[in-house]
């Protein structure tokens, strides 16, 4: 007698569980039971288990009876003439569906000609084993694990057409990648997915070689003429949001032009995109400071001075500008209203992004690098027949991280260039580099994929013969025109007096702990002092009780709050989080005493 | 000659004298001798450390930046059967921390002349069983206590005692020795315990059952495991688990050379200097173990401090950080708000004179080119102006 339970919650108990079980699932291979249903029976605790619930992970397998394959010939003849499709063999029981659970019940064969009459099912594929995002990976079988998990990592932050309907969309923080192209060398997996539909990347004429050091650690050189023709630009979408919120007592937001009289008006200048209705014009050219959307909010406290004064003059200024270091093209404008019946106003703002140094870019086997370099086409590097590489990658990527498969991609894209067809790359299922080798021998270049080049600069031919080919690059989203940050003076936070944090309010780069160390160790002192300097102060200090006196500037007097006048009071230059931290001791009920010397 | 180099005696440490004495060249003039000695003198000056080189920070960075390379492993069997080792940065920070538990205990027995050629295994084997602790319930089967009569009986286990060389008198000797106030009865296969006390309950014979497990038959307390290693050409003996005045005691005990990774045994034992030493030579040790490079320098200092105020201290709030003078510095490192109150309860003065203090209040710090100032004192001004 076995327990049986639905969903986890117990149903009741059968007293054959086996023949129970076998029952469902013939049932279920019929069509009459569900096939989003699945049963285990745990033969340890005795108790059969079904599972129809929302969540699980379930993937289709061939069912086998008696040592052969349900799916024949004709089923597979009748799929490539299209006459029935995946759902037909789902429907009709000769492929099934099993969650984690159930597959602990099944004995799984890896390939067909090791089928034995025990095994239940067989695997529809090697490449199975692999997510969606590796399965991306041409030659993914001639690589390290690690390496494949990098590069399909990687693909999931490449640029490309992520939405065709993008010009109504109204993203955040959005990549489009302009000319994106279906891979050469591409796999099973990129027809499943439609990849077409939606690219991620570019061929690239790739050359492995060094270019001046300019490609050390990873680094890659990039070819002007080509970025000119539109090799790796992007369009980079942010949308500005402003609101007009309700506030108690009946106030409002305004979207507006604010008027000059409003607090915080910033300059006319910084208004003049805005159109009569306070909301800027597409196609305008906005730069750091500009507003984008004008607005005015109410007063925050109700102070009994201000009712007394002006009544209009109360109102701030809260229109949304672009913040530092921000720069773009007013794309698209849209104006609605939001759950709460709010007017709400979303202004997207494009910027193009041309590849500069600093951008980051990948191919798909995990080797990724950054531009460090842009060299003039006639400065490039070429073969006898005139090909100038894209992209110059450095040899020494290779060794250590071993992805074969990227060498092979180079070599198949540039069999599937010359060749003028796609080049089938699956893991596991691939067109093999002993064919590609002999057709590129075929095709008039040398059968390795190595051309003897020339220097662009001096028209000298290069002793060493350089590997060089077609591959699929991808542009990832991390670009340095959203993360370049410098600061000399700027915003300094309210309570420490010390320099603001990070790159959205300009923030200071902090010389931390262990810096500090550094200069310690090499017993600058002085530069020490210097650098530490950013929050300093003068205090007044009275000598008699060595508690921080007051400065009045008015009357130009000092005096101690608890000595009087009558003191020697001394001004003394400390940093301001010290004299806080002071202000803290007092607050502890420490009494903090400073008793001063001459320092001379 | 001698007179030559007995002057330098004050000026320079004693095993540059020394080295001198062993390699100077017989005939040398007394001139040359002296030019000779002068180039070392002034090598050695410009050796020195110069005044305002920060060189506690060199050192803590010195042994804490290849500590990030150290790897994580707790335990790592170093090849030796059954024998665990503390490795890494768990060790040092353990060294460093000045813990008296150590995770793993473990000592290095030297043996005198005889015994170390190994040529009498027998010998060497009777010696380790000698040092190994055995316990009683290492050779009894089974313990329980008849509640009837009170009493405890035990099962010896007959084959292991022989394999010890215990005899049942032996067992009874000990027993006798480490439990007070019990009669012992021998029934050959069996010992059966009585408490002489009139008012003997139930909840003591269950104390006194406890208590008897762990009473030592034979061997030295503490010293779990015992393994003869041969090294170069004679046999050391490797122990888990440490006791360094009671091996000591022993005959055929090396006792120059035998030592433990205990700090504070050998702080007891052999006094502070030793300890200090064995603080460098611990830390050396783990350090050259993960293939990393720290001038012996830099761990000397921080034994150094570890060991100035003549007590094992730890580089914790409680030990080192504890005996700074300023309460900044010492507030800056850990619970600031109880140096912060206590310092304020007494009254304490900071006079600013170390580097912490002066950072938080942004003067230069008296290191390097902070720490030069006049010599002479300027004229104060006059208080009306």
């Amino acid at each position: 007698m076995a327990e049986v339970y639905l969903n986890s919650k117990y149903v009741g108990t059968v007293d054959n569980p086996i023949e129970f079980v076998q029952k469902i699932r013939e049932e279920r291979r019929r069509g009459a039971v569900s096939n989003n249903l699945n049963v285990y029976y745990n033969e340890k605790a005795d108790e059969v288990q079904l599972e129809c619930s929302k969540g699980r992970t379930r993937r289709p397998l061939i069912v086998v009876k008696d040592g052969a394959p349900l799916l024949t010939e004709k089923h597979i003849k009748q799929l490539e003439k299209n006459e029935i499709s995946w759902l037909d063999l789902v429907n009709q029981g000769v492929i099934e569906y099993l969650d984690a659970a159930e597959e602990e019940n099944m004995l799984v064969a890896f390939f067909e000609n090791e089928l034995t009459p025990e095994h239940t099912h067989l695997e529809i594929a090697s490449l199975v084993m692999l997510g969606y995002c590796t399965s991306l990976v041409p030659y993914g079988n001639f690589n390290q694990s690690t390496r494949l998990n990098a590069g399909s990592k990687n693909q999931k932050q490449a640029l490309g057409l992520y939405a065709s309907n993008f010009p109504v969309r109204m993203d955040m923080d959005v990549n489009l990648l302009h000319y994106s192209q279906k891979p050469v060398v591409n796999t099973i997996m990129h027809d499943i997915s439609d990849y077409d539909k939606h690219p991620a990347g570019q061929n690239m004429i790739v050359a492995i070689m060094s270019y001046k050091g300019y490609n050390m650690e990873d680094a890659i050189i990039l070819n002007k003429g080509s970025i000119d023709r539109g090799l790796g630009r992007s369009t980079y979408f942010r949308p500005a949001i402003a609101e007009e919120l309700r506030y108690a007592g009946g106030l409002i937001d305004q979207i507006c032009i604010p008027d000059k009289d409003v607090k915080g008006y910033k300059t006319e200048k910084d208004y003049r995109f805005l159109e009569d209705d306070g909301i800027i014009y597409p196609e305008a050219k906005v730069k750091e400071g500009d507003v984008v959307i004008g607005k005015t909010s109410p007063p925050r406290f109700l102070s009994s001075m201000e009712e007394y004064s002006l009544a209009s003059s109360t109102r701030r200024e809260s229109s949304v500008n672009l913040k530092h270091g921000e720069e773009g093209v007013v794309d698209f404008v849209l104006l609605t209203e939001n759950e709460e019946g709010n007017k709400l106003i979303q202004v997207r703002i494009r910027d193009e992004r041309v590849p500069e140094i600093g951008d980051k870019f990948t191919s798909r086997h995990g080797q990724k690098g950054i531009v460090g370099l842009i060299v003039p086409q006639s400065d490039m590097p070429f073969t006898a027949s005139g090909i100038v590489p894209d992209l110059i990658f450095s040899p020494h990527g290779i060794p250590s991280r071993m992805t074969i498969s990227h060498l092979i991609e180079m070599l198949a894209g540039k069999v599937g260039a010359l060749a003028g067809r796609y080049i089938n790359g699956t893991t596991f299922d691939a067109e093999p580099e002993e064919r590609l080798r002999k057709e590129l021998l075929s095709l008039g270049f040398r059968e390795s994929g190595v051309e003897t080049m020339y220097n662009g600069q001096t028209g000298e031919q290069y002793q060493a013969v350089i590997f060089i080919g077609n591959m699929y690059y991808l542009k990832l989203k991390h670009m340095v025109a959203n993360k370049i940050h410098s600061r000399a003076r700027g915003p300094i936070q309210l309570l420490t007096r010390q320099p603001t944090e990070g790159r959205a309010k300009e923030g200071g780069l902090r010389l931390g702990e262990m810096e500090k160390d550094t200069f310690v160790a090499h017993g600058a002192s002085m530069l020490l002092k210097e650098r530490f300097d950013s929050d300093k102060t003068i205090v007044p200090v009275c000598e008699s009780c060595g508690i921080i006196a007051i400065k009045d500037n008015y009357k130009n007097k000092s005096y101690c709050p608890v000595c009087g006048e009558n003191v020697e009071i001394s001004e003394i230059e400390i940093s301001y989080a010290f004299k806080l931290m002071l202000d803290e001791f007092k607050s502890l009920g420490v009494y903090p005493k400073l008793q001063l010397e001459s320092k001379y | 000659m001698a007179d030559t180099i007995s002057e330098y005696e004050s000026k320079l440490p004693l095993h540059i004298i020394k080295e001198v004495r062993d390699n100077a060249p017989k005939g040398l003039s007394d001139a040359k001798l002296r030019k000779v000695m002068e180039t070392i003198y002034e090598e050695y000056k410009g050796a020195r450390v110069h005044p305002g080189e920060a060189v506690g920070l060199i050192a803590a960075e010195s042994i804490g930046e290849p500590g990030t390379q150290m790897t994580l492993n707790t335990f790592h069997f170093a090849g030796v059967a059954e024998m665990n080792v503390t490795l890494g940065l768990p060790r040092i920070i353990e060294i460093l921390d000045g813990r008296k538990d150590l995770e793993n205990p473990m000592m290095e027995i030297y043996l005198k002349k005889p015994y170390a050629t190994g040529k009498k295994i027998e010998e060497l084997r009777h010696l380790a069983l000698q040092i190994k602790e055995t316990r009683l319930k290492d050779i009894s089967t089974e313990l329980t206590i008849n509640i009837a009569d009170l009493t405890i009986e035990l099962k010896l286990n007959k084959e292991k005692m022989r394999e010890i060389d215990v005899t049942n008198s032996k067992v009874i000797d000990a027993i006798s020795k480490q439990l007070k106030g019990y009669t012992i009865r021998d029934n050959k296969d069996s010992l059966t315990l009585k408490s002489r006390s009139k008012e003997d309950t139930f909840n003591e014979a269950y104390k006194a059952k406890e208590k008897v497990k762990d009473v030592t038959i034979k061997g030295i307390k503490g010293i779990r495991q015992v393994l003869p290693v041969k090294r170069d050409e004679e046999f050391v003996i490797i122990t888990s688990g440490s006791n360094l005045a009671d091996v000591l005691q022993l005959e055929e005990v090396d006792a120059y050379r035998t030592t433990t990774n205990n700090i504070f045994e050998i702080e007891q034992v052999l006094g502070i200097e030793a300890a200090r030493q064995t603080i460098v030579n611990e830390i050396t040790k783990v350090i050259e173990d993960q293939g990393l490079n720290v001038d012996v320098r830099h761990i000397m200092l921080v034994a150094d401090t570890m060991c100035v105020s003549g007590t094992v201290k730890g580089i914790t709030r409680y030990g080192v950080v504890s005996e700074k003078s300023s309460v900044l510095a010492r507030a800056s490192f850990e619970t600031p708000i109880k140096h912060i109150i206590n310092a304020a309860l007494v009254g304490e003065v900071d006079n600013l004179d170390s580097v912490v203090e002066n950072v938080m209040v942004n003067q230069p710090v008296p290191i390097g080119t902070g720490l030069p100032s006049l010599a002479v004192k300027a004229p104060q001004k006059s208080k009306e102006k």
